[in-house]
């Protein structure tokens, strides 16, 4: 069954220094009980674009759709939003400190969540963010319950956070970047609650994140950003195994490799296009090895590639990568030839 | 190569002990302490035991990597080194000059020795200069050069590290993340330092950014015989540039060894937890590896536990490591390059898993924050569930 359901979303915001067009037409859906993984680097619209879903851009200009259970959240009030917000898409931020209300305690913030969508008594209320607490692994919840955001380290107010966003039972958790502020073995606490929870209650799960670790380790299907688009979706093992686009490529070959020997990274070169004025063509077209005349001019659009249905590429290339090494080649030969100037055309 | 010549120059103190080993830099039972401000009067004084006791060599013209957890000292330890702090105790030796208790005046030539770079390419870079002068920064602290001659030198740096020498009035909000972390390497690398200290160098960068500066560094390290200690909290990141590696743990190093030992062969529980709790980029390695997930979190170092500090939450923990603290030495027949200070290492290819503390919980001295998830605990999680509302109910009108 499809959860979510989101299309040619488009968010841009006035600055400035004019409009920053941060999503540009993004479109994905994600089954109940499914773990999405978002992938992108710094300004690739992976936030904005959930952000924007649960009506939290204000100011910006949107257009598209986001159906969740045949409703378009973009156009819902702001009171419809307020029963789905929490209720029904539970969100868990990167930094739980600034998340959290420091003058209240943790207890209170849940129980007040809880309050606000359901009719039930305050006892009852705290017996319920009790439960939550020991389910996310919360020693003497009890006791801790009472206790105010900075008594908890790093780790146990990301739990205490994704306590909160469970409270109601929501069909859908949004994690955005849930462990980036956190030591690996206290990530590695994390997510195993997060799969945890999951597990309890059959939630799906939107992860976003840069970390393409984390999402070999949890996602069932990954979504890779580059300026404002989707490159590539595909399931985790054809992402990490028989990737077709050529962003994809590069993350995966600029990590240092886990097992592999010490030698060069091979980094993407180049920086992230400017969402101010992207480049006509392919977002990735500037920094791409295969770069063709055609990137620079038409956008490619997110068609099926490869074997595997349901894998997506956003790449004039062929689907065979077979050939990859003859077009690299050809492109390096061309830009050698433009660098040595006019003469050598 | 220039540089090496300009390094036999160097004015060597006459108190120098000149062991002419391979050593550039000698790190012997480092103590940092800082006090806590008490509030009652009586009271007696706290201290936050950031760094407790460390020893450590660093080889000449080798990267020598530091890991460990938020808290565990890595950073006061760096800081230490190049005399950012004053150290409570301890000695540090660097190429031959015991540099401990040297006074702000007699350091200043040796800062030219030791540089920094440090994580966050923003907060280290004054927003309102212009990167040239934060890069020629340098030559004016130590009035070596000036005017053109100053801009001349400037510009070459520039042109090593990757930036574009054109670009030497702009403003550092004018860079990208990796740019302005190219501008904080050509300000270190301005004297030709024998050591760099990096403290996290690429951990706000994205990957593919990362790469390029880690390269950087490498290409660097290569033309100027540069000798890095490296500190990070990424391990793959870590282990792909290090010669070897020190595991810290609040306050004391539980490990050391040669970066591809120290992922094959860890010794201590703690290395083997941290290793394995690594997320790693490939489905199928990470669907076969076994994780293990260390009970709650570090304890404070207000009040360190006593033996090993690993004890309260370690898998292998038995009596002695209550009691003892365990030396830094080389174990199961490790090579002097392998220390680890653990009295139950890990032999090879062995489980954490398989091992459950054979000390009871309240000889465990520290209250440990946060506990082992209840693994067990499956009925009951269920029952919670079934005690929380139907998805589409609740919600108030």
């Amino acid at each position: 069954m499809t959860l979510l359901e989101v299309e040619d979303l488009r968010v841009s915001f006035n600055t400035p220094d004019g409009v920053v067009q941060a999503v540009r037409g993004v479109s994905y859906h994600i089954e109940a009980g499914q773990t999405l993984g978002i992938v992108g680097e710094s300004g690739s619209g992976k936030s904005v674009s959930t952000q924007t879903i649960m009506g939290l851009t204000r100011g910006a200009q949107v257009s598209g759709r986001a159906l969740f259970e045949g409703q378009d959240l973009l156009t819902a009030s702001q009171d419809q939003m307020r029963t789905i917000r929490g209720a029904k898409i539970g969100m868990v931020f990167q930094d739980p400190l600034s998340s959290l209300h420091p003058y209240y305690t943790v207890g209170w913030q849940i129980v007040e969540m809880i309050r606000l969508h359901d009719d039930m008594d305050k006892d009852q209320a705290m017996k319920r963010a009790v439960e939550l607490l020991r389910l996310v692994g919360i020693p003497q919840p009890d006791r801790r319950v009472h206790d105010y955001p900075h008594q908890f380290s790093g780790g146990m107010r990301q739990r205490a956070m994704i306590a909160m966003a469970m409270a109601l039972n929501p069909a859908l958790l949004i994690a955005d970047e849930p462990t980036t502020a956190l030591d690996v073995t206290v990530q590695a606490q994390v997510l195993r609650v997060i799969r945890r929870m999951q597990e309890v209650f059959g939630t799906a799960v939107i992860l976003i994140t840069h970390d393409l670790g984390v999402i070999a380790d949890v996602a069932d299907d990954v979504l890779v950003m580059y300026g404002g688009k989707v490159m590539e979706r595909a399931d985790r093992r054809t992402l990490f195994f028989a990737s077709h686009h050529p962003y994809t490529e590069g993350l995966l070959q600029s990590m240092p490799a886990y097992g592999g020997e010490r030698g060069r990274l091979r980094p993407i070169a180049g920086q992230p296009p400017s969402l101010l004025a992207p480049p006509p063509g392919c977002p990735f077209a500037p920094r791409c090895v295969y770069v063709m005349d055609r990137c620079r001019q038409e956008e490619p659009p997110l068609d099926p590639a490869g074997e595997e249905p349901g894998h997506l590429s956003a790449c004039w290339l062929p689907h065979i990568t077979a050939d990859r090494e003859a077009i690299r080649r050809r492109v390096a030969h061309v830009e050698l030839a433009k660098s040595a100037g006019p003469a050598g055309a | 190569m220039a540089t090496g010549q300009a390094r036999e120059t160097t004015p060597v103190p006459a108190s120098a002990t000149p062991d002419g080993d391979d050593m550039l830099l000698r790190v012997e039972n480092l103590v940092k302490y800082f006090p806590i401000k008490g509030t009652a009067l009586f009271r007696e004084k706290e201290h936050v035991h950031a760094v407790d006791g460390v020893t450590l060599s660093v080889p000449r013209g080798q990267t020598f990597g530091v890991v460990g957890e938020t808290g565990c000292g890595k950073s006061t330890l760096a800081r230490c080194i190049a005399r950012l702090h004053d150290v409570t105790s301890g000695r540090i030796v660097f190429d031959g000059q015991d540099i401990t208790q040297l006074s702000q005046r007699r350091m200043r030539p040796l800062r030219r020795e030791i540089q920094m770079i440090f994580q966050d390419p923003i907060g280290s870079l004054n927003p309102r200069r212009r990167v040239g002068s934060i890069i020629g920064d340098p030559y004016a602290i130590h009035g070596l050069a000036a005017g053109a001659e100053r801009k001349r030198l400037v510009q070459e740096l520039m042109e090593r590290v990757g930036l574009n020498p054109e670009h030497y009035n702009r403003f550092p909000a004018e860079f990208s993340g990796g740019q302005r972390q190219r501008i904080g390497v050509a300000r270190a690398l301005a004297f030709r330092p024998k050591l760099i200290i990096c403290d996290e160098p690429v951990s706000a960068l994205d990957v593919s950014i990362q790469a390029q500066v880690i390269n950087l560094l490498a290409d660097l390290q290569a033309d100027f015989g540069l000798t890095y200690i490296f500190i990070a909290h990424d391990l793959s990141v870590v282990r792909h540039v290090s010669n070897s590696i020190a595991v810290m743990y609040l306050g004391k190093v539980t490990e050391i060894a040669p970066a591809e030992t120290l992922f094959t062969v860890p010794r201590h529980p703690y290395s083997g937890a941290l290793l394995s709790a690594v997320p790693v980029p490939n489905p199928d390695l990470s669907d076969q590896r076994q994780q293990i997930i260390l009970a709650g979190d570090v304890p404070s170092p207000i009040a360190p536990p006593s033996g090993c500090r690993f004890h309260p939450r370690c898998p292998k923990a038995a009596p002695v490591c209550v009691s003892e603290d365990p030396p830094l030495e080389p174990r199961l027949g490790d090579g002097p390059e392998h220390p680890a200070a653990c009295h139950l290492p890990m032999a090879e290819g062995e489980n954490l898993a398989d091992f459950r503390p054979s000390i009871s919980a309240d000889e465990r001295v520290v209250e440990v924050e946060g506990s082992l998830l209840p693994d067990d605990a499956g009925p009951e999680a269920t029952a919670i569930a079934d005690a929380l509302p139907a998805r589409g109910e609740g919600g108030k009108p």
